[in-house]
């Protein structure tokens, strides 16, 4: 705070990284959060390898080709990729303290995330309607983790989206707020660059026999 | 310590690094800049994407690299998206936030290259190796 005020005295001087002081809370928080989504995407390379391990561990059950509906991942794809596109816009309407662009841009995030996750979940339950279970085989097993947790990821993403459109009802654009929404953003774009992996690693690469 | 001071991301980053996620202090005549890069991004994005799905697809290619060349077009895209929508930047207000990247990304090779490697070498010791998993 001293660092901004005196900065403002003599702007002519630049000062020193030493003399600057902590860094803002936006600041700090955020990078946080960074550190906390790699940390994320090392569990999900995790799941990934066991994946990778068990994908030919079919036990005499249907493999990935047989099951994966590329369509479906298709559509879904353009719904999550879209909705990172709406979500940066949301980014932007918020740094310029726009509200109606930035709950029109929030609704089309949800809408393309619930979107993503009703085709989601309809897969899992044709698959599991045609007897290709979690607890059919090892690869069955590894692919429902896998797409489920990020699936998951997309649920509570999802439920903080709407937490904060109200609070930006409440309490409009504070620091606080801002920050929770720059959080989101980072959030939300993580998960679709896990999901690039999912429909390249899993799908795409599973089709193929 | 207040925070409502801290409210222009341009005047934070003049002595700190970005947030990661923040868009690059631009000048305030080109508010419309933040819309064209995320637009770029999500043009490539899609081309990326596209161009995946065909290659996963097509028989004009040659059937081993078909892997290799999806594994590419992933990476690429994730590039796309590190840069354009999350704005990280080989820029000096962004140091840190590459340093984190490039730890996470040290790790996540480690885990899933190590994994690979050892229950690779495992099955090939198992004594019937056409035994499927079970």
């Amino acid at each position: 705070m001293n660092a901004i005020a005196s900065d403002a005295l003599r702007p002519e001087l630049p000062l020193a990284v030493s003399e600057a002081g902590p860094a803002p809370k936006r600041i700090v928080v955020t990078y946080g959060f960074w550190v906390f989504i790699l940390s994320d995407i090392v569990m999900f390379a995790a799941l990934f390898a066991t994946y990778a391990v068990l994908v030919h561990a079919t036990a005499g059950g249907a493999a990935g080709s047989q099951l994966f509906n590329q369509v479906s991942v298709a559509v879904e794809t353009g719904c999550l990729l879209l909705s990172s596109y709406t979500c940066g816009l949301m980014s932007l309407a918020i740094n310029a303290k726009r509200h109606v662009a930035t709950y029109a841009a929030a609704i089309a995030t949800f809408v393309l995330g619930a979107a993503f996750l009703g085709l989601e979940i309809h897969e899992f339950a044709d698959m599991i309607a045609r007897g290709a279970t979690p607890q059919s085989s090892a690869f069955l097993s590894a692919f429902f983790t896998l797409v489920g947790c990020h699936g998951l990821h997309v649920t509570v993403g999802l439920i903080w989206l709407a937490v904060m459109m109200a609070q930006v009802a409440a309490h409009d654009f504070t620091a606080a707020v801002t920050r929770r929404l720059l959080c989101f953003a980072l959030f939300w774009h993580a998960l679709d660059i896990i999901w690039i992996c999912l429909f390249t690693f899993v799908y795409l690469m599973g089709v193929r026999p | 310590m207040s925070e409502v001071q801290y409210g222009d991301p341009a005047q934070m980053n003049a002595l700190h690094d970005r947030a990661p996620g923040d868009q690059p202090a631009a000048p305030e005549e080109e508010k419309s800049s933040g819309v064209l890069i995320f637009t770029i991004g999500l043009f490539l994005a899609v081309i990326l994407t596209a161009t995946s799905f065909w290659v996963a697809n097509t028989t004009l290619l040659w059937g081993p690299g078909i892997a290799l060349g999806l594994a590419v077009l992933a990476i690429a895209q994730m590039g796309v998206h590190l840069v354009f929508f999350l704005h990280i930047t080989t820029g000096p207000d962004n140091t840190n936030n590459v340093l984190a990247l490039a730890f996470g990304i040290l790790i996540v090779f480690l885990v899933v290259a190590g994994s690979l490697w050892i229950m690779g070498d495992l099955s090939n010791m198992m004594p019937s190796m056409s035994m499927p998993v079970r």
